[in-house]
């Protein structure tokens, strides 16, 4: 008898991987030309929330521009966990990059009071868009460049608040799924405790993005991954995921493209802006 | 009895790498005055300088294509005149990519220039023919497709200038080497995509693969010149390379700096390889059965 050898979607199921290394060396010289050469702006300013995600980014900021030049915020709510704070803290630690620590509790709660209804979600937003109003008006302050930290499986699931997270002229994560995410902070360093501790969002008490989500990262980026290339539930089914995990994933794909895109503007000539007037970012 | 040899002469070969300045034309053209004084500032200057797609202006234009193309004319007198102020009356063959305009009809193109002795001649014109028009590309949204493949007489021989795109279809090369290039000019501007590669981005490793296929399969000399830095946060990945006819890679440059490759063209490799392994020769013995084959979708005559 002679052994048959046949295909596997076993790397499919294995989910998207990284070259954490080669993933660095682009992603720090994606920073430096886009602050430094483009903007000629030298300082970044980045939201330390105390998770992977903006840990990643504050290492990256710190290779391209020199920890000096990095400045660090953490912005806690009084209900914020105080793990957010220490973890931020032992990065800030570790790079040796600016850090100042401002509490958001009074602007928030100086809108909400008016809102006293207002559920978990809308004070998470509220939450979520004081911050970017702070790291904004620091970069003014600073004469740097607000970084964002939003990464691809969000992006994509739709899991951040619109007009806040992914408002930072310039995002290194966003093409890299969670999982990579996690492989890059290893790669660079990131203290054990934030890549190792279950994501969260930590606008409310005990919250963790996967309980949020319903789906673990791995599971989503394995789907999302083949998703984008085009295959169909029934082929990702027969794959070998999950059927339940296939039609959750792309069912938040399909509800929040609006949240990848700008506003939508209504298209009257011609020469209307990104329809017909066509110029580059970088123009 | 001295061997006969189809050429003689080896000839000292330079890309330049660069990293433009969005739209910024007269600045980059500046930087690449500056690469070509200091790539002369201690011996004589080299035969042929290569330089990438777009390389005056970046790759990613969108409608502002229609501001910065030139004409052919225009983009000769303006890089003839930025060799012979960095480096006087030295003799060069300069090929550049850069957005041509004739007479309102815009293209992708690819200058092959002779300078030299105070003036300065336009030996040949390349338009892309193949646009990319998916996912992140968008050329024939506003660019004329190239109609024509055609190869000349360069200092290094019969040559033939294939834009990006134009390389990665395997028929390209082919044609060009049958029409008896030895030597073909890859301007380029690549994106790179494939972050789970072993050193370097998947693309990057996939365009080595095509040149040095095409490379070994004619015998010829594959010299590409890729553009880097990043365009809006895509990054283009330099690697910028000299390819021998047996498919060896002899020089490649890094992805992401701005750089001159030195390298060296000798095409008494080429007809050794062309010795060891033969593969142009049968084409040429058995290309005219394979264009006879009527179920090939062939064209009588050339379209007007």
């Amino acid at each position: 008898m002679l052994a048959e050898v046949r295909p596997t979607h076993a790397a499919a199921l294995r989910g998207p991987s990284i070259n954490p290394e080669l993933a660095a060396r682009w992603l720090v010289a994606f920073l430096r030309d886009e602050l430094i050469v483009r903007r000629g702006i030298r300082r970044a300013v980045v939201g330390l929330s105390g998770g992977v995600d903006s840990a990643v980014t504050a290492y990256l900021c710190a290779r391209a521009l020199g920890a000096e030049n990095v400045y660090a915020f953490r912005m806690p709510y009084a209900t914020s966990s105080a793990a957010s704070l220490s973890d931020a803290q032992l990065v800030v630690d570790d790079l040796g990059i600016n850090c100042r620590t401002i509490e958001i509790t009074a602007a928030v709660d100086g809108y909400l009071q008016f809102e006293p209804e207002a559920d978990a979600r809308r004070r998470g937003n509220v939450m979520a868009r004081t911050r970017m109003l702070v790291l904004f008006d620091q970069s003014a302050k600073l004469d740097a460049l607000p970084v964002g930290t939003g990464n691809k499986t969000e992006r994509l699931l739709g899991y951040f608040t619109w007009h806040a997270d992914d408002t930072p002229p310039v995002n290194p994560l966003g093409d890299l799924f969670k999982t990579q995410v996690w492989a890059l902070a290893r790669h660079l360093g990131v203290p054990a405790p934030l890549v190792d501790k279950a994501p969260s969002a930590d606008l409310e008490a005990n919250q963790t993005d996967e309980g949020d989500l319903g789906i673990t990262y791995a599971r989503a980026d394995a789907i999302l991954d083949q998703l984008l290339l085009g295959y169909s539930d029934a082929q990702l089914v027969e794959r070998g995921f999950d059927a339940a995990d296939v039609a959750l994933v792309r069912r938040r794909v399909e509800s929040t493209h609006w949240k990848r895109h700008l506003p939508t503007t209504a298209m009257l000539t011609n020469t209307a802006i990104n329809e017909f007037y066509l110029r580059p970012v970088d123009f | 009895m001295q061997p006969r040899s189809s050429a003689t002469a080896a000839f000292d070969v330079a890309i330049l790498q660069v990293k433009p300045a969005k739209g910024r034309y007269p600045e980059n053209l500046a930087q690449i005055g500056e690469a070509f004084a200091q790539m002369t500032a201690d011996g004589p200057a080299p035969a042929l300088v290569l330089l990438p797609e777009a390389a005056t202006t970046g790759y990613f234009l969108e409608g502002a294509v229609y501001e910065l193309a030139l004409s052919a004319e225009r983009f000769a007198a303006d890089l003839a005149r930025t060799w012979c102020e960095a480096c006087g009356d030295r003799q060069v063959e300069l090929c550049c990519g850069f957005y041509e305009n004739d007479d309102g009809t815009y293209y992708n193109s690819a200058l092959y220039l002779r300078v030299g002795g105070g003036s300065h001649e336009i030996v040949h014109v390349h338009r892309k023919m193949f646009l990319p028009t998916y996912g992140v590309f968008d050329e024939e949204r506003f660019l004329s497709r190239g109609r024509r493949l055609q190869t000349f007489e360069s200092v290094l021989g019969r040559a033939a200038v294939l834009i990006c795109e134009d390389m990665w279809h395997a028929i390209m090369p082919t044609i060009a080497a049958i029409k008896g290039a030895r030597v073909i000019l890859v301007p380029s501007a690549a994106p790179g995509r494939g972050i789970d590669g072993e050193r370097e981005m998947r693309s990057v490793a996939h365009w080595r693969e095509i040149l040095s296929a095409c490379a070994a399969e004619h015998g010829i000399y594959v010299l590409y010149a890729g553009l880097t830095g990043f365009e809006g946060g895509k990054g283009m990945t330099g690697s910028s390379c000299i390819v021998n006819p047996n498919g060896s890679v002899q020089v490649q440059a890094p992805e992401l700096d701005a750089c001159i490759v030195r390298g060296r063209v000798d095409l008494r490799e080429a007809d050794l390889a062309r010795a060891s392994l033969p593969l142009l020769g049968d084409l040429h013995a058995v290309l005219p059965d394979l264009l006879l084959d009527d179920e090939l979708p062939l064209p009588k005559g050339r379209p007007q």
